[in-house]
């Protein structure tokens, strides 16, 4: 086994796009979930509408890029409108039902046979990433010791980070400031919070579409990178990943969701590589697994990962242990 | 504390105690100055009537303290006050301003901030996030400006300094970068009225301020309360223990089963028969171990032998030729169940959890 490129492998995925949309996806969680304490389950959905804002603005319209990423955004603040209005005055768990449900509406509808002329039906959508590609100042691929990086990547990474960065930037700033202090209040006890004057309402809202945006930034740059906006990308497990990575990175901290996304596609690769390995080599026998399963048991491998993790270190790698000493009380 | 300061204490004691003077002792009595009028206001829980109250006014300047038993409706017409509950009927203005249907925010920048039965201190945050929480018109909980800390960090600055003063006189400042969970029941139910005063009320509504809190803080509790009057607040205050009223309370009200039952000063209120028999009542309530308790200390006896004098609501008026015995308003004042309030305020606190889980 060639552990020497089973490493280099999984350093690319340490920084790869699957990380970034990840991350982005998570950082929005984050805020939501970790600061505020609201149960999105639906942040598929979000990143989903960001996808199909530049896909149908750009292919099915035939207008212009901008104009797509204008509307992925605007689509996102639509959706959390439309789903905080009715929900965030009802206790938490209304949002997390109806954010679920939307989530696979917004799929359901987006791999309809009824909605093919503008969303593409199941094969979704492709043709709209010329724009964003003809953008890219790259010209040559990219060399970095034993890494060799195509400009199309080398585009799509360096535009995924510095919005990982700007995200991540943003919740730092919010979260050291008076407006993230009421939203953390609102996660411990919404009613004293409202009791000292603070609109809990307005900020839960405020919570949600930022989130959500930054979950519509986390699916153009994903339909970018395949250059194709396919609906079933975004089906609820895309929601549950971007949590265990929120959890696995630590929950309410600022760089949480960033790591805990490196780290689990660095491992996915690795594992999965380091498997295939063992089987080629005849470590594994064929009557356990062969080279089809290693799909499987990665995320197998994943849930004890983090099963293991809550049990020794349920605030996550970055989270501080008194916070959750406090939840015993 | 210096003396000048005490002697202005007891100046406005008596500016709020002469208030009263020319008040009828009356349910619904009208005051010469009220901060907050309540009228009619009502509210169902499926067909139990918590709160029915006719008509009734809070002094300014003064504090007032309600009263009454268990169950009586005394939470949920916070509630109803403060916006966190909506009346079946009813209308109520706080300064001359109508209150009825603004939301829990607005009446805390209307300037009436309630603190809670159940103590809601913020436990992940630190004391001092707790503190700074409560300040108003924060131009740092706007979103965009949250971004700029150079728009927010010199108000941030007199904030910590307001909040490290109050900090201070709470005898909390030791404990100013704890996680609030981390404090004991009583010191969260400091935290909880500092923070409260971050707003800079002018009513302040506190939900059982001495509920689980140990028996050694109960008396700079109590400096704390009467404190706020000196400043200028208004206090109205939930509370069973009847030596914490009797001793700050300008003016009392008396709540049973949703009604104002009794209204007047400390001292007339406690021997009023229908006070005495709203709590007598509420015996049916307790729990098991608070009879025993009481049965032990001789008030349950006092309670069963007024029952069968058959005269309960003159019992204590109608004997004078009767021992000073502790029994018979043992169950609200004086006689041996005074030796025993923290158990007293511990037990309300426990058979109030399941009415305030809300
Ligand atoms: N949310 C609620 N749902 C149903 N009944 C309630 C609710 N809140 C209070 N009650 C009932 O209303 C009555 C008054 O309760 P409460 O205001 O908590 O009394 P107090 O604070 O005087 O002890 C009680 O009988 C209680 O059981
Ligand atoms: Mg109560």
């Amino acid at each position: 086994m060639d552990w020497g490129s089973i490493f280099e492998l999984s350093l690319r995925e340490l920084i790869g796009v699957q990380a970034i949309v990840f991350a982005l996806a998570a950082i929005g969680i984050n805020v939501q979930f970790g600061y505020t304490g609201l149960l999105n389950f639906g942040q598929a959905a979000f990143a989903a509408v960001g996808g199909y804002g530049i896909a149908v603005i750009v292919t099915t319209y035939d207008m212009s890029f901008w104009l797509g990423l204008v509307v992925g955004i605007a689509g996102a603040v639509v959706l959390a409108l439309l789903l905080g209005i009715p929900t965030l005055r009802l206790r938490a768990d209304y949002l997390a039902i109806v954010t679920i449900a939307a989530s696979e509406i917004v799929r359901l509808v987006g791999r309809s046979a009824w909605g093919r002329d503008v969303f593409g039906g199941s094969d979704g959508i492709t043709g709209f990433s010329n724009d964003f590609y003809d953008l890219n100042p790259f010209s040559e691929p990219l060399e970095l010791g034993p890494f060799e990086f195509r400009e199309r990547v080398l585009w799509v990474l360096a535009v995924g980070w510095t919005l990982v960065a700007i995200c991540t930037l943003v919740v730092f700033l919010l979260m050291r400031s008076p407006w993230g202090r009421v939203l953390k209040g609102i996660r411990e006890d919404e009613d004293a919070v409202r009791s000292l004057g603070k609109n809990v309402y307005a900020y839960k809202m405020q919570s949600l579409v930022i989130g959500g945006v930054m979950g519509a930034l986390a699916g153009m740059v994903y339909s970018l990178f395949q250059g194709a906006m396919q609906p079933d990308v975004y089906a609820t497990n895309f929601t549950f990943f971007a949590y265990a990575i929120l959890i696995l990175g630590g929950a309410a901290t600022v760089f949480g969701p960033v790591l805990g996304a490196m780290i689990v596609w660095f491992s996915f690769q690795f594992i999965d590589l380091a498997l295939r390995g063992a089987i080629g080599q005849g470590y594994i026998p064929d009557w356990l697994m062969d080279s089809n399963d290693t799909g499987a048991v990665r995320f197998m491998l994943t849930g004890v990962v983090l099963i293991l993790l809550l049990v020794f270190r349920p605030q996550g790698i970055l989270g501080d242990r008194r916070e959750i000493a406090l939840d015993a009380r | 504390m210096p003396d000048d300061n005490v002697s202005s204490l007891t100046a406005k004691r008596e500016a709020a105690v002469a208030a009263f003077a020319d008040v009828p002792r009356e349910p619904g009595a009208k005051k010469p100055d009220p901060i907050l009028v309540a009228d009619d206001v009502k509210r169902n829980f499926g067909g139990l009537l918590a709160v029915d109250v006719d008509h009734v006014e809070i002094q300014r300047g003064s504090i007032t303290a309600l009263i009454g038993p268990n169950g009586a409706g005394k939470t949920t017409f916070f509630n109803l006050l403060t916006g966190f509950d909506r009346p079946n009927s009813g209308s109520w203005s706080f300064n001359g301003r109508s209150l009825h249907g603004t939301p829990p925010f607005k009446v805390a920048r209307a300037g009436m901030v309630r603190t809670f039965q159940l103590t809601k201190a913020l436990s992940k945050l630190t004391v001092i996030e707790n503190m700074r929480l409560g300040a108003t018109r924060q131009r740092g909980e706007s979103f965009w400006r949250a971004m700029l800390p150079f728009t927010w960090r010199s108000q941030e600055k007199d904030i910590t300094e307001r909040a490290e003063d109050l900090l201070a006189r709470f005898k909390l400042d030791t404990k100013r970068d704890d996680f609030a969970g981390s404090l004991s029941g009583g010191q969260r139910k400091l935290l909880e009225m500092a923070r409260a005063l971050m707003v800079e009320p002018e009513l302040v509504m506190l939900d059982e301020p001495m509920a689980g809190v140990n028996p050694a803080l109960t008396q700079s509790l109590l400096e704390h309360v009467s404190n706020l009057r000196e400043q200028g607040m208004t206090v109205l205050f939930v509370e069973h223990d009847m030596d914490m009223v009797r001793d700050i309370a300008d003016w009392v009200v008396v709540m049973g089963q949703g009604k104002i039952l009794s209204e007047g000063p400390p001292e007339t209120v406690m021997s009023d028969p229908r006070v005495i028999d709203a709590y007598l009542g509420a015996h049916h309530d307790q729990s098991l171990a608070e009879l025993e308790q009481e049965f032990e200390s001789g008030a349950l006896t006092a309670a069963a032998e007024a029952e069968l004098s058959g005269d309960v609501a003159a019992a204590p008026s109608s004997e004078p030729q009767a021992p000073p015995s502790p029994t018979e308003d043992a169950p609200i004042d004086g006689g041996p169940a005074d030796e025993k309030p923290a158990e007293e305020t511990v037990a309300a606190e426990r058979t109030g959890d399941t009415k305030d889980g809300r």
